[in-house]
């Protein structure tokens, strides 16, 4: 005889987990939706080292760096400034 | 984001400073925002040189619009939307294609179903194989140097949109709320964006990390 628990959600699986990952971190998921995502995260190695690579991942494009502003780009902006003032008399 | 006080105040002081002139606060927010501008603006034109000029429109609509500005946004995310806006139009002039069409969102998994065990089999749509470690890329060594290589590379060959929202959020720093006001998003489609674009990044990185250590492997056999 097979045991329905019929108010538990199904499981989620790994390849539906990956798709969730950024809805999970910018804390988009419903809540039931967040429940199945902690728990199968909680019991599974695979998940947990992709949600680490996307952290790392996220850690890394910050690493990339605003880069300097070149100097001929940055000496047209000034004279946007000048021209306004110019404007304003 | 809502702005919190310490923003509000901090972004009062600096229209305050703007608005009557104040040259080395001008000066300030071109060094600190500029290149995040410039990168939004390169996303919809199709040179550097065009991204400038939008970029230094942008200022200039930006300067005489300090004066109307009623902090509804916080002001870095006002100016971004300038650029957005002039980008925009710039860019159907040259006849591109808005970055933020449909088409730009992408289809399918972001992960290979090659990596999930197949419908039908055992433990459906878990790990084949589980992914690999990656290394630690402590600051200054050549491997994170390379591994940032391939990252700043992995960004470049992103699809437009995806490009703006991920350097947005995860290189300049912007907001989620920030970045779908000023570029028109809903948070849906933002989070789409950024998604697609973080499994993008992270996918190259994790190619380079296994190719590397095959070589490594390779070598050793030697
Ligand atoms: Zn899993």
């Amino acid at each position: 005889m097979i045991f329905r628990r019929r108010r538990r959600p199904a499981p989620l699986s790994c390849q539906e987990l990956v798709e969730l990952v950024t809805d999970y971190l910018e804390g988009a998921l419903d809540e039931q939706t967040r429940a199945r995502f902690e728990a199968h995260l909680a019991d599974c190695d695979g998940c947990s080292e992709y949600i680490e690579q996307m952290r790392e991942t996220i850690r890394l494009v910050g690493r990339l760096g605003k880069g300097d502003l070149p100097p001929q780009a940055r000496a047209k902006f000034m004279t946007a400034f000048e021209d306004w003032k110019t404007e304003q008399g | 984001m809502m702005p919190s006080a310490t923003d509000e105040e901090f972004d009062a002081a600096l229209l305050e400073a703007l608005r009557r002139g104040d040259e080395k606060a001008f000066a300030w927010v071109i060094d600190a925002w500029s290149p995040g501008m410039l990168r939004l603006a390169r996303c919809y034109v199709p040179t550097d040189a065009l991204a400038e000029d939008v970029v230094q429109e942008a200022w200039l609509g930006a300067l005489r619009g300090f004066d109307g500005f009623e902090g509804r946004s916080r002001l870095r995310t006002w100016v971004l939307r300038i650029v957005a806006n002039i980008a925009k139009s710039w860019g159907e002039r040259e006849h591109r294609v808005t970055p933020f069409s449909s088409a730009s969102f992408g289809e399918g998994p972001t992960v290979g179903a090659e990596r999930f065990n197949p419908p039908g089999e055992p433990k459906a749509g878990a790990w084949r194989a589980l992914p690999a470690s990656w290394p630690a890329l402590p600051e200054g060594e050549l491997l994170s140097a390379e591994a940032l290589a391939v990252v700043r590379q992995a960004l470049a060959d992103l699809p437009d949109a995806q490009r703006a929202v991920i350097a947005l959020r995860d290189l300049d720093g912007y907001g989620s709320s920030e970045v779908c006001e000023a570029l028109g998003l809903t948070e849906g489609n933002q989070r789409v964006l950024l998604h697609r674009a973080r499994a993008a990044v992270r996918q190259r990185t994790e190619s380079y990390f296994s190719d590397r250590q095959g070589r490594a492997h390779g070598e050793g056999q030697l």
